[in-house]
C-alpha cells in the first residue's frame, strides 16, 4: 500500500456560476476526499481561487490534478506543497466567559494573540487566525472553560515569494 | 440589424457547416422550430430524444464531424442523458441543444423545467446554461470548438426560452479566446525518442490500439509503424476497424471476449505500445496480471488516461497521430542501420504468436439441419458486403459477435457503445450512420432485448426513407446475461427470457419496412441477399439457436489469460 500524502492545491478557476460544484463533483464522482475548500475571488475579479486540501496516495494525487486541469472552467493548478507556503485558517469560538474565568479567557487570547470580537454577559467571541496547529491548540485550552460553538474557514494558502 | 436567439443559434450552426440536426420539438424550443425550415439545416425527427443523441453519435463517428442534437427542456432533455452518457465514455464530439424554461422562473419549479446543466455535468466534456442572447454566438462557437478540440466529447448548451425569444446583434467570433483548456497536441520529442528506444529493444512487442486512432485519422500511421516494425497490433472494441482486420500482424480484439492470441501475446509481451486506449477494464481483466514482464508505452491526448489504472514507463501525452508520425521519422532515419541491424529482432515472438493463433479461439460449427448460429449470420454478412458495410450494434452477446466475426478494415465502419454498453444504440445509430453516408450500406446487428429499447425508430427511418438493414440475431433471451447465468449461477435463468416479444416481421411491416425471417441455415444467405437487394429499410428476424454463448471469455476480474473457450 502506498502512503497516504496530504496535499495542499491551489486552483485558479473562471468566477463563473456552477464552476465550485465541478470541482466538487470532481471528487465526489470519483471517490476522492476533501479535506478542507474556501473559495475567494482574486485580484482579477473574473477569476477566483480555490484552495482546497486532500489526501491520497500519489497516483490518486496526480489523477486529481490532472483531473482538475481538464476541468474547461480551470485556469491554473499549482500542487503548493511541492514548495515553500503560507497557510492560514480562521476560527470563530464562542466560550464561557463567566466572572470566574474571564481573564483566563483573555489570558489565552493575549498568549495566542486572537482577539476579542463580541462580549455578552457569559460569553466572550473570539477570533483565530493561524495555521491548523495553533488553532487546535487554542480550541484545547479554550475546551475546559465551555465551548459554546465553533465556526471555521476551510484553509487559504499561498506560495512563498522567491527570495 | 438585430437578430432573435432562434436565428443567431441557426446561423451560428451554420457557420460551423452543420448540415443536419437530430431532433424533436417541444414548447420552448417552438421558436427555434419556427425558423429551422428557412435554412440549409435539414432536421431529422426522431421518435425518440435518446435516439436522437445516438443517431447524432453515430453520425459524427462515421463522418468525422459534430454531431448535433436539438431536443425540448424537462422530459426532453433528461431523456437524451443515456446517449450522452455513452458519447462521453466513447469521446465523441456532439453539440446537444436542450430548451429551458425562461430564466426568470429557472429554480422555481416551473413547467418542464429540469436542471440539465447539472444532471448532465458528470456525463458531458463540459456545459453551459446560456442567459442572454448576446453571449449566444460565443458559446456557440466554443461549443463546437471543445466537442472537438483535445479528446473530443459531448457539449450540452441549455437554452431558455427566453434568451431564444430575445433580439440582439449577431456577431459570430472568428477565433475561440479561452484562458484554460489547451491540449498537448505536440508529443514530447524527449519521449517519442524514449519509446522508439524501447521499440527496437523490444524481444517480445504488442501495439495496442484504441478508438484514439480512428479519431485522431492515425490508422495509416498505425499500420505503417507495424509492418515497418513487424509487431502484432490487437485493438480495443472501440479500435476496431483501426488496423485491418485481415492483416497478417492482426491478433484479433484483445480482452474478455478477445482472441486467444491477443490474450496470451499481451500478458506475455515485454512492451506494449498503447494508442488511444485507456485500459478499461473489459480490457485488462485483473490489473495486476495485465502484463506483468512489459514495459509500457502510452499515447494518449488525455493526461488523465494515462496511468490511471496502470503504470506506464514512457508516458506520451499528444495527439495519437502526431506521436505516430514523429516515431515513424525516428524509424525512417534509423531503420537501415538499428532495425534491420538486427536491433529488434523478434521472429521468435511472431512464431510463438503463430503458434496460438492455432487454437482458433474463434469457432462453432454450423450443422447443415441444426439451428442457425449467430456467428454464422455474422460471417455471411461480411462475406456478402465483402467487408464494405458501415456495422453498427446493438449492445450484448449480438455486438460481441460482431465485433469478432465481421473483419473490419476500415476506420469509420464499426459503431457500437463502448464504453457504457447502451442497449438501444444500434437502430439509431445505423440511421445517423446512413445519413453520413447515403450511399453506404449500414447494418445494424441487433439483439432481440436491445432491438426493442429504441425499436420506435424504424419509423424514423421509413419517413427518412433510410434504407438500413436490422439483423436481430433472435435467440429470445436477453443473451448475454443468460450466458453469465448459465456460466456463473448455474443456469439459474431469470429475468432474461424475452418469449414476449412482438412478432417483429409483422411489426416492421406495421411500420411500413420490409420483414423478413430466417428459421433454417439454408435460409440464412437468401434472406440476406434479398435485404440488400431492396432499397428501403429492412428488419431481418433470424431465429437463431437460443443458448448458444460468446467464446472465448474472461470472467469478470479474472486475468486475460484466463479463458473459457467454446
Amino acid at each position: 500500500m502506498m502512503q497516504n500524502e496530504r496535499r495542499t492545491i491551489s486552483v485558479l478557476v473562471d468566477n463563473e456560476p456552477g464552476v465550485l460544484s465541478r470541482v466538487t463533483g470532481l471528487f465526489s464522482g470519483r471517490g476522492f476526499n476533501i479535506e478542507s475548500l474556501s473559495v475567494g475571488e482574486t485580484l482579477d475579479p473574473t477569476i477566483s481561487r480555490i484552495t482546497l486540501v486532500t489526501t491520497g496516495s500519489p497516483p490518486i494525487i496526480e489523477q486529481i490534478i490532472k483531473q482538475l486541469r481538464k476541468l474547461i472552467n480551470v485556469i491554473k493548478v499549482v500542487d503548493l506543497t511541492e514548495t515553500e507556503f503560507v497557510e492560514r485558517e480562521m476560527l470563530l469560538i464562542k466560550v464561557r466567559a463567566e466572572a470566574a474565568s474571564r481573564a483566563e479567557v483573555l489570558r489565552i487570547v493575549d498568549i495566542f494573540r486572537c482577539k476579542v470580537v463580541d462580549a455578552s454577559p457569559h460569553f466572550y467571541t473570539v477570533e483565530v487566525t493561524g495555521s491548523e496547529s495553533k488553532i487546535q491548540a487554542v480550541l484545547d485550552l479554550f475546551t475546559p472553560l465551555g465551548i459554546e460553538e465553533i465556526v471555521k474557514t476551510g484553509k487559504i494558502a499561498i506560495a512563498r515569494s522567491k527570495k | 440589424m438585430e437578430s432573435s436567439g432562434a436565428e443567431i443559434l441557426l446561423e451560428s450552426l451554420m457557420r460551423e457547416g452543420v448540415e443536419v440536426i437530430f431532433g424533436y420539438p417541444g414548447g420552448v424550443i417552438t421558436d427555434i422550430y419556427d425558423k429551422l425550415p428557412s435554412t440549409k439545416i435539414r432536421h431529422v425527427l426522431v421518435r425518440h430524444e435518446q435516439a436522437a443523441v445516438h443517431a447524432a453519435d453515430s453520425y459524427a463517428r462515421a463522418s468525422g464531424k459534430v454531431g448535433v442534437v436539438l431536443v425540448t427542456s424537462g422530459p426532453g432533455a433528461t431523456n437524451t442523458v443515456t446517449g450522452i452518457a455513452s458519447a462521453y465514455m466513447d469521446s465523441v464530439p456532439l453539440v446537444v441543444l436542450t430548451g429551458q424554461v425562461p430564466t426568470g422562473v429557472i429554480g422555481n419549479d416551473a413547467f418542464q423545467e429540469v436542471d440539465i446543466v447539472g444532471i448532465t455535468r458528470s456525463c458531458t466534456k463540459h456545459n453551459y446554461l446560456v442567459k442572454e442572447t448576446e453571449k449566444l454566438a460565443a458559446i456557440i462557437k466554443e461549443a463546437f470548438h471543445l466537442a472537438s478540440f483535445g479528446r473530443p466529447g459531448p457539449i450540452l448548451v441549455d437554452l431558455p426560452k427566453d434568451v431564444i425569444a430575445r433580439k440582439a446583434e449577431f456577431r459570430y467570433p472568428r477565433k475561440v479566446k479561452m484562458r484554460s483548456y489547451k491540449p498537448t497536441y505536440e508529443a514530447h520529442p524527449k519521449q517519442i525518442r524514449k519509446a522508439f528506444e524501447l521499440m527496437l529493444q523490444a524481444k517480445k512487442p504488442v501495439i495496442l490500439a484504441g478508438g484514439g486512432v480512428i479519431s485522431s485519422g492515425a490508422h495509416r500511421e498505425l499500420k505503417t509503424l507495424a509492418e515497418k516494425m513487424r509487431f502484432p497490433v490487437t485493438t480495443t472494441l472501440m479500435g476496431l476497424g483501426g488496423f485491418p482486420g485481415t492483416h497478417e500482424l492482426w491478433l484479433g480484439m484483445l480482452g474478455m471476449h478477445g482472441t486467444y492470441q491477443a490474450n496470451m501475446a499481451v500478458a506475455a509481451c515485454d512492451l506494449l505500445i498503447a494508442i488511444g486506449a485507456r485500459f478499461d477494464d473489459r480490457v485488462t481483466g485483473k490489473l495486476d496480471e495485465f502484463c506483468p514482464d512489459a514495459k509500457l508505452i502510452h499515447i494518449d491526448i488525455d493526461p488523465t488516461s494515462i496511468k490511471k489504472n496502470v503504470d506506464i514507463h514512457v508516458p506520451i501525452v499528444g495527439d495519437c497521430r502526431n506521436a505516430l508520425v514523429k516515431l515513424l521519422n525516428l524509424t525512417a532515419k534509423e531503420f537501415k542501420d538499428r532495425v534491420r541491424g538486427g536491433a529488434s529482432d523478434h521472429r521468435a515472438w511472431l512464431r510463438q504468436i503463430k503458434a496460438w493463433r492455432e487454437t482458433y479461439s474463434l469457432k462453432y460449427d454450423q450443422a447443415k439441419d441444426g439451428p442457425i448460429k449467430p456467428q454464422y449470420v455474422v460471417e455471411e454478412i461480411y462475406r456478402l458486403t465483402k467487408g464494405n458495410a458501415i456495422i453498427t450494434t446493438e449492445v450484448g452477446q449480438n455486438q460481441m459477435w460482431a465485433a469478432q466475426y465481421y473483419h473490419f478494415t476500415k476506420p469509420r465502419t464499426f459503431i457500437t457503445s463502448g464504453g457504457l454498453g447502451c442497449m438501444g444504440f444500434g437502430l439509431p445509430a445505423a440511421l445517423g450512420a446512413q445519413i453520413a453516408h447515403p450511399k453506404k450500406l449500414v447494418i445494424d446487428i441487433a439483439g432481440d432485448g436491445s432491438i426493442q429499447m429504441n425499436i420506435q425508430e424504424l419509423a424514423t427511418a421509413v419517413e427518412n426513407k433510410l434504407p438500413v438493414k436490422v439483423a436481430i440475431l433472435n435467440n429470445q433471451y436477453l443473451g448475454m446475461v443468460r450466458q453469465f447465468q448459465e456460466i456463473f449461477y448455474n443456469k439459474r435463468y431469470f429475468a432474461t427470457s424475452l418469449t414476449g416479444a412482438p412478432d417483429f416481421v409483422k411489426l416492421s411491416e406495421a411500420y411500413g419496412a420490409v420483414g423478413l425471417r430466417a428459421e433454417k441455415p439454408s435460409e440464412v444467405t437468401p434472406v440476406l441477399e434479398e435485404a440488400l437487394r431492396i432499397k428501403r429499410p429492412v428488419l431481418i428476424d433470424f431465429r437463431v439457436e437460443q443458448e448458444e454463448c460468446v467464446y472465448p471469455m474472461v470472467p469478470a476480474g479474472a486475468p486475460i489469460t484466463n479463458m473459457l473457450l467454446a
